[in-house]
């Protein structure tokens, strides 16, 4: 599927010809895309058609799934992901992800945060520590909520704020790219404003690539937005093009909610 | 379009070093894992390496040639007696013991008359009992060795017994074969006739009896705490019971059955009985959890169906749930009772100690189980008994191994995933 | 001849089997005459009449065995030949069960000359209460069978009935349970109490001196703490040494890291480890594990190293309880949500990082919980600590020295000619106790543990 003229100078990742299987089951067919930095991309479609399982394969996390084959090449800032020479470690810190359900672990508040930091070594000391966490969580629009109580359990907050929670941790380790799956799908319509909000005060900072199966927030919240069905890319490109004059039949049968 | 003030490096120096740093203790801690699963094995293997390397030689013995002439030495019985029942006390009152030994004295020479088995004269009994005809003439009998010279054979010895044994060896006298006393026999004292066969049987009928008890016993509870139990403070207690009684210790049930069954009941100690009693108890709870876990895995939709043609309760319970768990029940029955064949402990205290020297009759008889005899023979001075122990936990480890064989066998092949 | 249960209980069975057919043709023959549907299918008819013939019948069979020994003992006990019996103890019991055994039969003659006179009033009794039996439940069979004989019409609702039985049933088979747990405390505190007449709990408890050798000059001492210190020692210290680190970590690289057929071969591996006999075990520690162990220590200088060590035991015991571990730990880790596991991976962390900083700090709980109940098992553990641990009660901290736990107390204790009122046989039942008090609250705080922390990730 070819692209339209979108003026991506500089893309943050690149995907091109990517096919995935899991198994004999081909769930992503020669799928090319770029995606851009500074910008919110979102990627929409009906259940099923392959959005996440792309999404994933963004960071690698589908080499956690046996069975899954990833072929094409998806590079960052150039370079190629699957390469054997691409650390993982590092690419999953350079490239964050936040899930559908909120998933904090069952640790306090603070060392939800610290985690990645500590693990890779961001911060030598306390102080240091201190402060991305402070950052972290004032980014993610929780620090006001939460500054008194960083030793309680991040279990025990709601579940708008879990998943803030997991939007700090993602970007504590400075990200340059945030994957978000579904982030809002799992909370209440006051706590997806306030995520909706949080996206738009991120956009400067990240790359940020969500996949959703609202439209209308797709079209609030992204710049560029690409329309997946049954494991292909149908269209992709500016957002209030997709949404107001749509190139293809079925995009616009999906965005007129022919089906969903 | 500004990010954090200063932007990690990724590529530098330090940052390569301390992700070196973390692949290596990956490594390192996989490898740990590995390691521990490793071991595990290596435990298991050095275990079953051992029992079979010793045991293996228990299932065969040593047996000598010894050519017995009763042409030179008759043996003074009516021919015609022979087909009698007390044949046996016949034959032994005249005497062949002492004509067996004088033979093997003067094919064995000086104190060939030890060198076999105290009780070998009862195999040339049995083949006379057989054929009357060797009366006439005269046979080479293989008879086994006594105890001393079948270890002496097997281990190699020194000293004078050591000697002979060679020599023998040299000659060609000496034979080894499988050891059919060993399956035949009850225990004994000598070695060379001590056998697992009383045993085995004790412990068949002491586990049929534990499973007679514990299986509809176990069986109907679950049905009851799964289908039909309301949700009050006693069915509670009734499942706290439960998951308690599978976890206590095996002995404290040999406490409960030295205590209620053998002295305020008095029922026959050390018997078949008493032990399946007991034993029962203590697999009913595995029987009930097992079963449990089977019944709750047939869907509810099930039910709701047999309920929707007009099935009663009962019905429902008995014509459609217990047909579709059976197999996971029986998994687990069999899982428990291979269990229960293996235990010893709470048979210790009701008396299943003691040198049992006949093969039980009934159930009231006294008796002794497989992994009991295992015990007794452990404790033995006789070196003779060593290789016996192994060579009967060899059989007991194959029961085993043949039971849970069966009950992964039914589960793969029967069970449904709905 | 002896009251044979097993014969009669087929005799009723039998009698059930025709009350069965009867009830069941006369259902039929009934809605015949009255040209009326019944209510129920003509075999639960049938199954009325035969459960009111055998259930009655059984059950004093089943109360009958139970109690008439006692009776004839009794009335034995009342006739001429008794009165030259000693009063009291282990001889009055051996003569009273040498008469019985030839008066019923199982044994040929008496062996003690006292009893022969005693053969004749035992087997007239044994005969009279054996035909009063009989007769008793042949009348209750044919009473009950005949009462629902009767009651039989076309609108008896037979099925109804019948399952109100089976629910009994099934109610009954549950409450075998209770009396199982109500039975095992009855009687260990019964008997300990009598022992606690003799000696008080705090010296049990308390007490340093385990000496119940009988006939000493010095006095029985019953102290219980170098028994309590050898079964921590063998259980809860050296086999955990043993048992955590390998399960754990075997659970960790299942779960973790190996590869579906890796799986495969090694969990029936484990379920091999624990089904071996215990007292597989206890022979291989003390043929193949003591020894080695004594050599080493006696080439490395330690004293006292003895064949039968708490080392060997506690090294055997843990390599038992692995599999035990491991499988707690497998489940424990598996319920961890994979979100948890995911979003860990997501941030950048190696898998190790992942398990020791989320997966089983997550999962600890459960891992405690399955500790505790391994521990709990160690403890109760009996073949392998008399096989290869040895019986002398020692207080010592080394391990290749032979110590004692509570369970091969219990065993000796209890093996041997003692007669069943000596304070030696009665403190068998005190260490019972506390073997039940202690195994008992590990495993509720163990299973109380596990279930909350199952509830948290449902």
């Amino acid at each position: 599927m070819t692209q339209e003229d979108l003026t991506i100078t500089d893309p943050k990742m690149t995907a091109k010809g990517v096919n995935v299987f899991y198994g004999e089951k081909q769930a992503i067919n020669d799928v090319s895309i770029d995606v851009g930095t500074d910008l919110v991309t979102a990627f929409i479609g009906p259940s099923g058609c392959g959005k996440s399982t792309f999404l994933r394969s963004l960071n690698r996390m589908n080499d956690t799934v046996a069975g899954a084959k990833v072929t094409g090449r998806i590079e960052l800032d150039g370079e190629d992901i699957y390469a054997p020479s691409m650390d993982v470690v590092q690419l999953r810190a350079r490239v964050g992800m936040v899930f559908q359900k909120p998933n904090p672990f069952p640790k306090s508040i603070y060392d939800n945060v610290a985690y990645g930091p500590r693990i890779h070594g961001l911060a030598p000391n306390k102080s240091d520590l201190d402060g991305i966490v402070e950052k972290a969580l004032t980014r993610a629009g929780l620090w006001d909520e939460v500054k008194d109580r960083l030793g309680e359990s991040g279990t025990a907050l709601s579940g708008g704020q879990q998943q803030r929670l997991c939007i700090a941790r993602a970007i504590a380790v400075d990200p340059e790219v945030v994957l978000m799956d579904e982030p809002c799908s799992a909370l209440d319509p006051i706590a997806t404003a306030k995520i909706e909000e949080l996206i738009h005060e991120l956009r400067g900072k990240f790359a940020i690539v969500i996949v959703t199966h609202n439209m209308q927030q797709a079209a609030r919240v992204s710049q560029r937005t690409a329309f997946f069905h049954l494991g292909t890319l149908v269209e992709y490109g500016k957002t209030t093009d997709i949404f107001t004059n749509p190139k293809q039949e079925r995009t616009k049968d999906y965005i007129t909610g022919r089906y969903g | 379009m500004s990010k954090m003030t200063s932007p990690t490096d990724w590529k530098g120096g330090a940052m390569q070093a301390r992700i070196a740093k973390r692949y290596a203790a990956e490594r390192r801690f996989r490898l740990f894992g590995l390691g521990a699963v490793l071991l595990s094995g290596l435990f298991l293997a050095f275990l079953l390496f051992t029992m079979v390397g010793n045991g293996l030689r228990g299932f065969t013995y040593t047996n000598v040639a010894v050519p017995v002439d009763f042409k030179a030495m008759p043996l003074t019985v009516d021919a015609s007696r022979l087909g009698d029942a007390d044949a046996d006390q016949v034959i032994a009152n005249a005497g062949l013991a002492d004509i067996v030994a004088f033979a093997a004295d003067e094919a064995l020479g000086d104190g060939g008359s030890a060198m076999i088995s105290e009780n070998a004269w009862k195999e040339v009994r049995s083949a006379i009992k057989d054929d009357p005809e060797l009366l006439q003439g005269k046979t080479v009998f293989h008879l086994p060795t006594s105890s001393e010279v079948d270890i002496a054979a097997k281990e190699g010895a020194k000293g004078v017994l050591g000697a002979k044994v060679d020599a023998l060896t040299r000659d060609g006298k000496l034979s080894t074969g499988i050891h059919s006393p060993f399956f035949k026999n009850a225990d004994a004292t000598d070695p060379a006739v001590a056998g697992i066969w009383g045993a085995l049987k004790g412990s068949v009928l002491t586990i049929l009896i534990a499973f007679l008890i514990a299986f509809p016993t176990g069986v109907l509870a679950a049905l009851y705490l799964e289908e039909y139990a309301p949700k009050n403070r006693w069915t509670d207690l009734i499942e706290v019971s439960i998951n308690n009684l599978a976890a206590v210790p095996s002995i404290i049930f040999g406490l409960l059955a030295l205590a209620v069954f053998i002295n305020w009941f008095g029922i026959c100690q050390a018997s078949a009985l008493v032990g399946g009693l007991t034993l029962a108890l203590m697999t009913m709870p595995v029987i009930v959890i097992a079963s449990r876990n089977a019944i709750k895995s047939v869907p509810p939709s099930i039910r709701d169906a047999a309920l929707g043609v007009g099935a009663s309760p009962v019905q429902v319970v008995f014509h459609h749930v217990l047909p579709l768990a059976l197999p996971g029940i029986l998994t687990g029955t069999i899982i428990g009772m291979a269990r229960a064949l293996g235990e010893t402990a709470p048979l210790l205290l009701i008396g299943m100690r003691a040198f049992i020297g006949d093969v039980p009759s009934g159930v009231c008889s006294p008796a002794t189980v497989l992994p009991m005899q295992i015990f007794l023979w452990s404790d033995e001075v006789d070196r003779g008994f060593v290789e016996k122990t192994s060579a009967a936990i060899i059989v007991l480890l194959i029961v085993l191994l043949s039971m849970n064989a069966l009950a992964i066998y039914l589960r793969n092949k029967f069970e449904k995933r709905w | 001849m002896t009251f044979n249960a097993a014969a009669l209980l087929l005799l009723i069975a039998g009698l059930a089997l025709i009350g069965w057919i009867a009830g069941r043709a006369r259902s039929n023959l009934l809605a015949g005459r009255a040209q009326a549907k019944l209510h129920s299918r003509p075999q639960y008819h049938g199954w009325y009449v035969a459960l009111w013939l055998f259930a009655p019948a059984a059950l004093f069979l089943a109360l009958w065995s139970a109690v008439s020994p006692g009776l004839i003992t009794n009335e034995v006990l009342t006739s001429e030949a008794a009165k030259s019996l000693p009063a009291f103890g282990f001889e009055r019991g051996a003569i009273l069960s040498d008469a019985r055994n030839v008066a019923q039969g199982s044994q040929e003659a008496v062996r003690i000359p006292a009893a022969a006179p005693l053969v004749k009033p035992y087997s007239q009794a044994t005969h009279r209460y054996a035909w009063i039996g009989i007769a008793a439940m042949l009348a209750l069979a044919l009473a009950g069978g005949l009462y629902a004989f009767t009651r039989i019409k076309p609108d008896f609702r037979a099925r109804s009935r019948v399952e109100k039985i089976v629910m009994l049933l099934l109610l009954l088979a549950s409450l075998v349970a209770i009396l199982t747990t109500f039975g095992i405390v009855l009687s260990l505190l019964f008997e300990s109490i009598r022992f606690f007449r003799l000696v008080s709990p705090t010296e049990l408890l308390f007490g340093t001196e385990w000496a119940p050798t009988s006939g000493a000059p010095q006095p029985d001492t019953f102290g219980g703490i170098p028994l309590f210190w050898g079964t921590i020692l063998i259980g809860a210290i050296i086999a955990m040494i043993v048992a955590i680190p390998i399960g754990m970590m075997s659970a960790v690289y299942l779960t973790q890291y190996a590869n579906p057929r890796v799986r495969k071969w090694v969990k029936p591996c484990l379920e091999i480890l624990a089904g071996v006999p215990t007292v597989v075990y206890g022979y291989f520690a003390a043929l193949t594990v003591a020894p080695a162990l004594r050599e080493f220590a006696v080439a490395i200088g330690i004293p006292n190293a003895s064949t039968e060590s708490a080392l060997a035991a506690g090294i055997v015991m843990g390599v038992m309880i692995i599999p035990f571990v491991s499988s707690m730990a497998d489940d424990s880790i598996n319920a961890v949500p994979q979100a948890m596991r995911d979003g860990s991976l997501a941030l950048g962390a190696t898998p190790n990082e992942t398990i020791r900083q989320v997966l089983i700090p997550a999962a600890l709980p459960g891992v405690m919980g399955g500790i505790l109940l391994a521990v709990s098992r160690a403890i109760g553990e009996t073949m392998i600590v008399v096989m290869a641990a040895g019986l002398s009660a020692n207080m010592t901290a080394n391990p290749f020295a032979s110590v004692t736990t509570v369970t091969a107390q219990i065993v000796k204790l209890l093996t041997g000619d003692q007669e069943f009122d000596s304070a030696k046989t009665l403190a068998a039942f005190a260490l019972g106790l506390v073997l039940f008090v202690v195994t008992l609250l590990l495993n509720i705080v163990a299973l109380r543990i596990v279930k909350k922390y199952r509830e948290a990730y449902e």
